[in-house]
């Protein structure tokens, strides 16, 4: 059978993709650009297919405790928001990072700070990969370009969280989330059963039996000496991950003289720009970061060998920027541009400010 | 004369349940902590349902419940353990869940998910333990903390003009719908750990039955955040506490 061709927005193919990955639970408060993932759950209600939970809760905060609950227990859970209600989430997430529970959040970010704008933005880019809730702790960020990523990406997410046990999130912004696009979703896997979840978790809390120690999901510690072990034994998870799952995309890089670094959104507009300068004459490539972390220093490194200087495109006033610069460790020239306030960079914008700032 | 030549099985008058492991509390010596998880451990060995449990501890003296009582569980962030207990709820619908919160966690920081928790059906119970002050982070006020009462943070009483009333949030916890059985005890005699044992057991009833949210509150002390000796704190307990804060069933939709 051939592959089905579906169009549809980034948020409901989140929705799809998380009934055809086999999650057992979605818990989620209403926030707009991302609604449509709650909407379109409710809509298809899997619980009568799968068996998969939905639950509206009744904060942000209750969400992201429902998934750190129900992740304790070995299943396969998730939560979604948008950037004010992902604030509320970061002491959720700091526990799940504490706890080294796998579980997948869904940040499809507007612009800040505060209430900010429901406009599209990259400005939860800091929060996202430099901690955001309390402690020494990183998330496995996945940014999707396209609405085909954001449903490829949440079982890569659920597989990542669970080989590592350690939160995933997919961050991605108003223009993934609204924009319609064609998709091919992934193909039905089940539910794993809970013998399957004890086999995988034997860590999860699922009811003692005689023959085993008794489970504990927690994060507290207070001997120094063993918190320190533990904090240590995460970093440690971290190093490995940094070293196995770096995950980027090259355009037109082979030639480049002047690379642009862009994610998610800005990624696309990013591909025009290269596409129109290059018409000029102009060597441009693009390297787009798909894990934000772990962050693809290494390939940036190389490439401050080869091209002349770099542009950071982000629609934010200036976060990625800085990776970018410790990556290439003042070896070239390496600017920011961004738009801020929910407004959107045109290819042309991008052309204009890659003249002015690294030509 | 050997140890065991004395103490013989037939002479056997009380014993702690199996549950309940060596390990030395750290809770303060006359807190009412230590008798209410021994009846959990009783309650949930006499109904053999070690397997399918789950217990959620709270932010708050009993944040190390989990070290007490051998049975599977979850640490919750402070307030959190309803919405917590929700989520595995319904994710494993044959599993006894339950929260053990203290006032602050319950009805200060954790009001919201209480009372969803509450109105949602979900067959999950609340141990509820409330001595009017917050005992591990060194005695500061609490929500139930009674009009006049001193703590670390209302040092000359508290003041209801100031504070707001002391908050009897079991009274409204038994108007929501989603709630079953809604019940205030105490521990402070053989008689009262008598009550309060058969209402965790009917509460652990209903949470199998799947009969919604049952609520047990212990009134309970602090004799070291209340200043008092322990049998000082239990007068005072009566005296003071029981008149805020009445004992019995505030409903059972179960009879």
């Amino acid at each position: 059978m051939s592959e089905e061709i579906k169009l549809m927005k980034g948020n409901e193919a989140i929705a799809h993709a998380a009934i055809r990955c086999g999650c057992d639970g979605y818990f989620g408060y209403p926030i707009t650009p991302q609604s449509e993932v709650l909407e379109t759950l409710t809509e298809v209600e899997p619980w009568k297919t799968t068996g998969m939970n939905v639950l509206q809760a009744e904060s942000e905060v209750a969400a992201i405790n429902m998934v750190y609950g129900g992740a304790g227990t070995g299943k396969k859970v998730m939560t979604s928001s948008s950037s004010p209600g992902v604030s509320l989430k970061q002491e959720g997430i700091s526990y799940l990072a504490g706890a080294e529970l796998p579980a997948l959040i869904v940040n499809v970010m507007r612009g800040g700070p505060g209430l900010g704008t429901i406009q599209p933005s990259q400005a939860d880019y800091f929060q996202t990969v430099k901690g955001g809730g309390h402690g020494d702790y990183k998330l496995i960020a996945l940014a999707p370009a396209s609405v085909q990523e954001m449903a490829d990406f949440v079982g890569l997410g659920f597989d990542l969280a669970f080989k590592y046990r350690n939160p995933a999130i997919i961050l991605a912004d108003g223009v993934i989330g609204q924009m319609m696009e064609k998709v091919v979703l992934p193909p039905f896997k089940p539910r794993r059963t809970d013998e399957e979840i004890v086999k995988e978790c034997p860590w999860a809390a699922v009811g003692k039996p005689k023959n085993r120690k008794c489970n504990i999901i927690t994060s507290l510690e207070l001997d120094p000496a063993v918190m320190e072990k533990k904090n240590l034994h995460l970093q440690e998870k971290y190093r490995e991950i940094e070293a196995n799952e770096v995950r980027y995309e090259e355009i037109q890089c082979k030639d480049a003289e002047y690379l642009l670094v862009a994610f998610g959104s800005s990624a696309r507009i990013c591909q025009k720009a290269v596409e129109m300068a290059r018409a000029e004459g102009i060597k441009v490539g693009l390297l787009r970061p798909i894990t934000l972390w772990p962050f693809p220093s290494k390939v940036l490194n190389q490439f401050a060998n080869q091209v002349k200087s770099m542009l950071c495109v982000e629609l934010n006033a200036g976060q990625m920027v800085e990776d970018v610069r410790l990556a290439v460790n003042g070896k070239v020239k390496v600017e920011h541009f961004g738009r801020l306030g929910g407004i959107v960079y045109t290819p042309d914008e991008i052309i204009e400010a890659m003249k002015a700032k690294i030509m | 004369m050997t140890i065991e030549d004395i103490i013989k099985p037939e002479n056997l008058v009380y014993k702690k349940p199996d549950l309940m492991n060596d390990r030395p509390m750290h809770y303060c010596p006359g807190c009412s902590h230590g008798v209410v998880h021994k009846l959990i451990g009783e309650v949930l060995e006499e109904m053999d349902v070690v397997e399918d449990t789950i217990g959620i501890t709270p932010v708050g003296c009993a944040v190390f419940a989990y070290n007490y009582l051998d049975i599977d569980w979850e640490e919750a962030a402070h307030g959190r353990a309803p919405a917590m207990a929700v989520a595995i709820k319904r994710l494993r619908p044959n599993k006894l869940v339950f929260t053990y919160q203290g006032d602050g966690d319950l009805a200060a920081i954790g009001t919201a998910e209480t009372i969803h928790a509450c109105n949602r059906r979900d067959s999950i119970t609340i141990i509820f333990i409330n001595n009017g002050i917050y005992g591990m982070t060194g005695g500061q006020m609490a929500p139930t903390t009674l009009e006049g009462m001193k703590t670390a943070t209302c040092p000359y009483g508290r003041d209801v003009k100031v504070n707001g009333h002391p908050l009897k949030i079991t009274n409204l916890l038994k108007e929501l719908d989603g709630t079953c059985y809604v019940t205030r005890q105490s521990v402070q005699t053989a008689a009262a750990v008598r009550k309060t044992k058969k209402a965790i057991r009917k509460a652990f009833e209903n949470n199998l039955n799947n009969r919604g949210v049952s609520v047990v509150e212990v009134v309970s002390t602090c004799n070291s955040g209340w200043k008092m000796s322990p049998s000082m704190a239990n007068k005072w307990m009566e005296e003071n506490m029981f008149p805020a804060y009445p004992l019995g069933d505030l409903k059972d939709t179960t009879i």
